[in-house]
């Protein structure tokens, strides 16, 4: 911005009552159902975000144990082949789509803005959008479900299968259509991340100092604008074979089965680290605290943690081993599939280091979060047996993966998310969760886990192939999948534990003052919970520890953090921009109000979405015409975010 | 009502099993040296191979089980005692306490990323060498047979160059000691073949043949089922290899070449049945089913879950939905006479 009208010199101020109740004034969301529609609040749509994605996650945890019933011993027949289908899909697709990625845009999206000092994200009308298409999607991917016609081919949905020709019902269509929705949900919420990465943090916070939960959920962030388009384009593709007749699918007619497993799986893997990376980060931010030292080694695991990304993007073909690639491409992804074990082995010598060096205090949060540490190993060493070509020839499709993939779903994300809720809910609420109660949580959950999931490794050397809907007897497969049944039944219970945990603490837990951890970052120098503008001076920071510089023995040259005094930017909604690399204060960014648009224009993308699912073109039409409408008063100049000429003579 | 031999896996008593299935749970557990009991007691496991080609696989396998093992053994005692060195201390909520100092524990990294890029590098090679190995066999090829995956069983043709090709399903015989080329292709959705003792596993996709192949040291029968998901009765997709001595595998191929045995039933059997599935030598020519030629050669029917029998024939005829629903197959309204003559056709073919 060139035109000297739009420069003001902003004030550098003190934290203040009459400040602090302006700011209220301008940042508060209004009561009521409008204000709860329209918040754009980080820390609302986080919230929103992790309770969507638990209730999902509660919801798939149901349909395995009914489907872990039928599977108990062999021969069994408490559901019909039909049912066990669309079961374990389902159950796929929430765990994966609904609950592991959402929970954890729902912490960072919480956390960012309170961990890089800055008022909000970037862009908070685009972080309402992702939320309200994220609840759309979830509804419309359940939709299917719920009226009897749910995807039933697997989460990974392989054609020819998952064509016409051999499914023919809306199964797949909204299933497919679904996923695309999702997809612009993920989509437009990376940006944000990204954006609110280089242009949000606040001054001295070079990128050398931000905690490694943000360096997890931008590279994860990073990666999934590079990936989702690879399976968005693949779903729409489906669709188009599906209802348009179009063949890019279609072997008999010159499409290619394969490359639907291409686009699914250069997604499809790069997904898996987005859904692992930023609760490695949670770990690698919250166990220090309870080590009471700094994390040994925060360049290299940050290092790491964008180096595993990168490789990331060069291992989708270990899905595929068996498809009958040439060799040489064999070769080349079999060696990217080991290697990726690399950076994996740096987070968990630095955690080791970090307990070692450090002195634990025992708390539910640490226990989570060092059990982690146990569980990752395993799901890491599983994975790494199956990079190795010619094993996984034998243990793929088999419950060695099954196993292999729960210990990475659930002892990367799930432990470290129940870590951290145990660790960030008094921030979140003002309230502590239950130690006690946490503690039976922690062992119910810890032995559930391991009792249900270990002897599945077991099964799949013993030859058991995934997606069966029964076995035969004679298989040795019945005491194996007995315990399993058991181990899982456990889990269950403790996740039941938490949640009772959660509701109890929210209502009645004790009061947690600002910093009931004496951590270092700067979410904690905020009230419990933190006010709609969460901080009243824009904080000015000198290391990576700004809350224990105090006491942390360190060169003399280092700086030293403000966070009582600093811009107070109260002209407006108003958030500081500083610059990518070293984050020195560069603009001041006038930030949106609250607004019904976003939810709006989330409703008009689910009509769309089911006109095209049910390819009715008049609903198309309507979707369309909404669309359309939404964006143009998204878009509509507004004078308060300084984009029209008035603005700038008024201002 | 259809007690059938313990053979077959979807049948036959759950107690013996039940005993039986404690042997794999101490195997996997105590990682005891495998015998071929353990191959009895799992049909499907893969840690004991039975072949050329199953070989070095085995020894990999087992390679990095081991050093998958000794990786938990070591994080967990680092761990355990992390955590039990100094003696755990309980939080005080909200009260400031001592900070270590944001130094060491840097040896930690460089130790522990160095030993793993050397495990590391060493499961790299050994891979690449495994890989080479078993890529292609050492010596050619005797048999070819092209296998076809289909909703849900197996098609299995035999080629032989000079007018001697057949097809059979579900049950593969092989010649022990030699080198069988298998040309797989998926025959609607995509498949994948896998007789985890011989070799591990290859899709059968529509649209491109996949080559491998197999190898059996010894007689014996050897259990496949389809690992790719294909429908609702991927469950039940199931086949066997039968390796046999050279000279029975020949007996056996020129066996296949003979003519159908002539029965009371041929007639109601072309009529009913002709349309989907093949009786050589007849104008069954159907190829929407299994090839029935020299039905009572095979040790199972329906892909594998039911033993071949008399009674499980006309159990199977008469309502094929209640052991596989779902199968393609329909139940056929046929008259009493009909049924007891396409029983008995069928019972013929030896």
């Amino acid at each position: 911005m060139t035109s000297t009208e739009y420069e003001r010199r902003p004030l550098i101020g003190t934290e203040a009552p009459a400040l602090a109740e302006r700011l209220h004034r301008l940042w508060e969301t209004a009561p009521g159902l409008y204000g709860w529609l329209a918040t754009v609040d980080h820390k609302d749509i986080g919230l929103r975000y992790i309770i969507t994605a638990f209730a999902f996650l509660i919801l798939g945890g149901v349909e395995a144990l009914v489907f872990r019933l039928q599977l108990s011993w062999s021969n069994l027949h408490l559901l019909t082949p039909e049912q066990y289908d669309q079961l374990f899909t389902v159950h796929g697709m929430t765990m994966i789509f609904l609950y592991a990625g959402p929970v954890l845009s729902g912490f960072s999206n919480y956390l960012w803005p309170l961990l890089l000092g800055a008022r909000d994200m970037a862009l908070p009308r685009l972080n309402a959008l992702s939320y309200w298409v994220y609840l759309c999607a979830g509804l419309v991917l359940y939709s299917g479900f719920a009226l009897g016609f749910g995807p039933d081919v697997g989460w990974f949905n392989y054609v020819p299968l998952a064509a016409r020709a051999y499914n023919d019902g809306p199964n797949i269509d909204v299933y497919a259509l679904g996923m695309v929705l999702l997809g612009i949900s993920t989509t437009v919420g990376s940006i944000n991340f990204v954006v609110t990465f280089l242009r949000m943090r606040c001054p001295g916070m070079s990128i050398n100092r931000v905690p490694i939960l943000v360096w997890g959920t931008l590279t994860a962030s990073a990666a999934n604008i590079f990936a989702i388009p690879a399976v968005s384009l693949a779903f729409l593709l489906l669709w188009m074979d599906r209802n348009i007749g179009t063949h890019f699918f279609d072997a008999t007619a010159g499409g290619s089965a394969l490359l639907w497993q291409h686009l699914f799986w250069m997604f499809g893997h790069p997904w898996v680290y987005a859904i692992v990376l930023p609760a490695m980060g949670m770990v690698s931010d919250g166990l220090p605290v309870f080590c009471r030292r700094p994390l040994v080694g925060y360049s290299v695991v940050a290092l790491a943690t964008v180096a595993t990304m990168v490789l990331g993007f060069g291992v989708w073909v270990h899905h595929m081993f068996a498809t009958g690639l040439p060799g040489v491409s064999l070769s080349f992804f079999s060696a990217a599939s080991i290697i990726i074990a690399l950076p994996s082995a740096v987070g968990v010598f630095a955690w080791l280091a970090t307990i070692w060096t450090g002195r634990p205090v025992f708390t539910a949060a640490f226990m989570f979060f060092a059990s982690f540490i146990l569980l990752f190993t395993i799901g890491g060493v599983s994975g790494y047996m199956t990079g190795s070509v010619p094993v996984d020839w034998q243990l793929t499709d088999t419950y060695f993966i099954v196993a292999h993939l729960h210990y990475v779903l659930i002892g990367i994300n799930v432990f470290p998310v129940v870590g951290a809720t145990y660790f960030w809910f008094p921030k979140f609420t003002g309230r502590l969760m239950d130690e006690r109660l946490g503690r039976w949580n922690f062992w119910t959950m810890f032995a559930g886990f391991n009792l249900g999931f270990f002897p599945m490794h077991i099964s799949g050397l013993m030859g058991m192939p995934r997606r069966i809907y029964t076995y035969g007897d004679g298989m040795g497969w019945n005491w194996l999948n007995l315990i399993t049944t058991l181990g899982s039944f456990l889990f269950g219970l403790g996740v039941l534990l938490f949640v009772w945990n959660v509701m109890k603490s929210w209502k009645s837990g004790a009061k947690a003052g600002d910093n009931p951890w004496d951590a270092p970052t700067l979410e904690w120098a905020t009230p419990s919970p933190p006010p709609s503008y969460n901080f009243m001076v824009i904080p000015t920071v000198g290391s990576r520890h700004p809350l224990w510089e105090d006491r942390l023995a360190r060169p003399a040259k280092v700086e030293k953090s403000f966070i009582a005094r600093g811009l107070t930017l109260e002209h407006g909604r108003e958030a500081l921009g500083t610059t990518p690399l070293d984050a020195e204060p560069n603009v001041i960014l006038k930030m949106p109000d609250d607004t019904l648009i976003p939810l709006c224009l989330a409703l008009a993308m689910t009509v769309l979405t089911i006109g095209l699912a049910r390819v009715n073109w008049l609903v198309v039409g309507l979707g369309a015409l909404l669309i359309a409408a939404a964006i143009i008063a998204w878009l509509w100049p507004s004078t308060v975010l300084g984009e029209t000429a008035e603005a700038g003579r008024d201002g | 009502m259809w007690r059938i031999s313990p053979k077959c896996p979807f049948s036959g008593s759950s107690r013996i099993a039940a005993v039986r299935g404690f042997r794999p749970l101490l195997l996997g557990f105590a990682l005891a040296p495998f015998s071929c009991a353990a191959a009895g007691a799992a049909p499907l496991e893969y840690l004991t191979g039975a072949g050329e080609k199953a070989g070095p696989v085995v020894a990999l396998t087992w390679g990095v089980i081991v050093i998958s093992l000794s990786v938990i053994l070591v994080i967990t005692a680092l761990l355990v005692g992390g955590i039990c060195k100094n003696s755990p201390r309980a939080v005080v909520v909200g009260e400031k306490s001592a900070i270590g100092p944001d130094e060491g524990g840097h040896k930690w990294l460089w130790i522990g990323v160095g030993v793993s890029s050397l495990v590391l590098l060493f499961t790299v090679v050994w891979t690449m060498v495994v890989l080479a190995d078993i890529q292609a066999p050492a010596s050619r090829p005797s048999v070819t047979i092209e296998v076809t995956g289909r909703q849900w069983w197996w098609q299995a043709h035999y080629v032989s160059g000079e007018g001697r090709d057949f097809t059979t399903a579900n049950e593969i015989h092989i010649p022990t000691g030699e080198i069988v080329r298998l040309k797989l292709l998926g025959g609607d959705v995509i498949h994948s073949f896998w007789v985890p003792r011989l070799a591990g596993k290859m899709d059968a996709i529509p649209g491109q043949i996949n080559e491998t192949w197999i190898e059996a040291a010894k007689p014996g029968i050897y259990q496949g089922q389809c690992t790719e998901y294909c429908g609702v009765e991927h469950a039940k997709m199931l086949f066997r290899v039968v390796a046999q001595s050279p000279a029975d595998f020949r007996a056996w191929w020129a066996h296949q070449l003979a003519a159908p045995v002539s029965a009371n039933g041929r007639q109601a059997f072309v009529e009913n049945c002709g349309r989907c599935h093949t009786m050589r030598g007849t104008r069954a020519t159907g190829t929407l089913g299994p090839d029935l030629s020299h039905l009572m050669a095979r040790q199972t029917i329906a892909s594998g879950v039911l033993p071949n029998n008399p009674r499980t024939i006309a159990a199977w005829i008469a309502n094929p939905q209640a052991f596989k629903p779902g199968t393609l197959m329909p139940a056929v309204k046929l008259s009493d006479s009909d049924r007891a003559g396409i029983t008995a056709f069928l019972l013929a073919q030896d």
